[in-house]
């Protein structure tokens, strides 16, 4: 099994963006355009966040989705804006293999259960945001509301798996677009904690990261920092995660 | 024209893309005449072997797709749950009767305990020697992935390749017009477009043999 590195595509709407900290949006460019230079860069796998369509309310831009998978010769994870089951399949019709859930696996878990087995777990990816707290706790965090929520981070892994969860994305908030490296703490927490692969995504700064977050369980590295604005890619990424002994398609 | 048989389980839309991508003509259709007229068939599919064969049986699908493949003798393509389809008995879920063209069964995928389930990403795939649908991809080469169940019991001369995630199991086979893969091509990159390629190659090959006989 190859450790996947999957670039993560933010779209507020209009245009791709990157957060730092789920804030302070800085603008990165039309999302047909990027997504087909991940296309020709080979990429593992990409997923792509329209993070404006639940906030706003907003029904997802299908015509837009189709665009973005019409160029998409590997595995595209889709989420933002999912409140149904129709919802779902109206994705997967549009070309997603993979939706991602985050908010409304937590207003409605049910939800989780249900597109599991009508479309199979292997396509339902559940997101968890996690913040740690002043006292230090990790928290599950609300992006919408924009604060942190009751839940505890591993028993909502473990809760998410249980509903029909294939894969978990599971993100840090505090180390969103701050490139000092990924949290090694939460990671090994939330993958010890489930038996379904965990995308990992929030923090890295240099190659060396990623194979630090395989090392500590993930099952594959989500980024996007890294790849918009350094020199770095994803192939270079896999080279040198396979210099350290990691096994990666090159 | 190959057709693409839409039975609501799934990715269709990226399988008639990946064809429109190597500039191969495919229609995608539930109707049965227009599966019984193409020149080949391809069955793709995500999801539950249950839910897909009573999908098949409610579309009327069953025997439709059993006389292209045994008695037409179309060159036809399963991918993923197409593939599995193709078994004798699934047991995804309880137990659900296949197409019974392959005389195999579908099981969770073994050392379940072992790895994380369900297996998602690139694996290499050992790809048997002279192996029809593998010509000019390289010897080792990786796939896309994704799936909890395999199949099992299949006869050692059809398997022409196999993947190892927490055990050795079958991950393509070859029986006569019949190709299957367990993989997804259509999210393989290169390596995907080119094994479709060999596909349309070998569908066009078939169909001469066929007339010439």
């Amino acid at each position: 099994m190859k450790a996947r590195v999957i670039p993560v595509v933010l779209y507020n709407g209009q245009v791709v963006v990157k957060s730092i900290q789920y804030d302070k949006h800085r603008n990165i460019g039309h999302p047909v355009n990027v997504v087909r230079v991940y296309n020709a860069r080979e990429v593992d796998e990409l997923i792509f966040l329209d993070i404006s369509a639940t906030i706003n309310n907003r029904l997802p831009n299908y015509e837009l989705l189709r665009d973005i998978a019409d160029e998409c010769f590997m595995p595209l994870t889709v989420g933002g804006g999912i409140k149904s089951l129709d919802d779902v399949r109206h994705f997967l019709l549009a070309g997603a293999d993979k939706v991602c859930l985050n908010s409304s696996a937590v207003s409605n878990p049910s939800l989780i259960r249900a597109a599991s087995e009508r479309f199979g777990n292997q396509c339902i990816v559940a997101s968890i945001d996690v913040i740690k707290s002043t006292n230090g706790k990790y928290c599950v965090y609300n992006y919408v509301t924009q604060t942190s929520s009751e839940l505890e981070p591993a028993a909502w892994a473990r809760e998410l798996e249980t509903l029909g969860a294939g894969e978990l994305f599971l993100n840090s908030v505090d180390n969103d677009g701050m490139m000092n490296g990924y949290d090694e703490d939460l990671i090994r927490l939330i993958c010890e904690s489930v038996s379904i692969p965990v995308i990992v995504a929030g923090g890295a700064s240099c190659l060396d990261d990623f194979a630090t977050a395989i090392k500590c369980g993930a099952s594959a590295v989500g980024a996007a920092s890294i790849f918009h604005f350094t020199e770095h890619t994803p192939i270079e990424a896999k080279r040198h995660m396979a210099q350290l002994g990691i096994a990666t398609r090159l | 024209m190959i057709c693409i048989v839409d039975y609501g389980m799934g990715n269709i839309r990226s399988v008639s893309r990946a064809f429109e991508a190597i500039g191969e003509d495919s229609v995608v259709t539930q109707d049965p005449e227009v599966i019984l007229s193409s020149h080949a068939v391809v069955l793709p599919g995500v999801g539950a072997f249950g839910d897909a064969m009573a999908n098949l049986k409610g579309l009327k699908l069953v025997d439709v797709l059993r006389e292209s493949i045994l008695e037409q003798k179309k060159p036809f393509l399963g991918i993923c749950l197409g593939m599995q389809l193709l078994a004798s008995v699934g047991y995804e879920h309880g137990k659900h009767d296949g197409l019974n063209v392959v005389d195999s069964q579908v099981v969770k995928l073994s050392n379940a305990e072992t790895i994380r389930i369900p297996h998602v990403g690139w694996n290499e795939v050992n790809v048997r020697a002279g192996s029809q649908p593998f010509n000019g991809i390289d010897q080792n080469p990786n796939f896309y992935f994704v799936h909890s169940y395999c199949m099992t019991g299949v006869s050692e001369e059809l398997i022409t390749a196999t993947c190892t995630y927490g055990s050795e199991f079958v991950v393509a086979l070859h029986l006569n017009n019949v190709i299957a893969v367990q993989f997804h091509p259509e999210k393989s990159q290169k390596s995907g477009l080119q094994l479709l390629r060999n596909f349309v190659d070998f569908s066009n090959q078939f169909s001469k043999h066929l007339t010439q006989c």
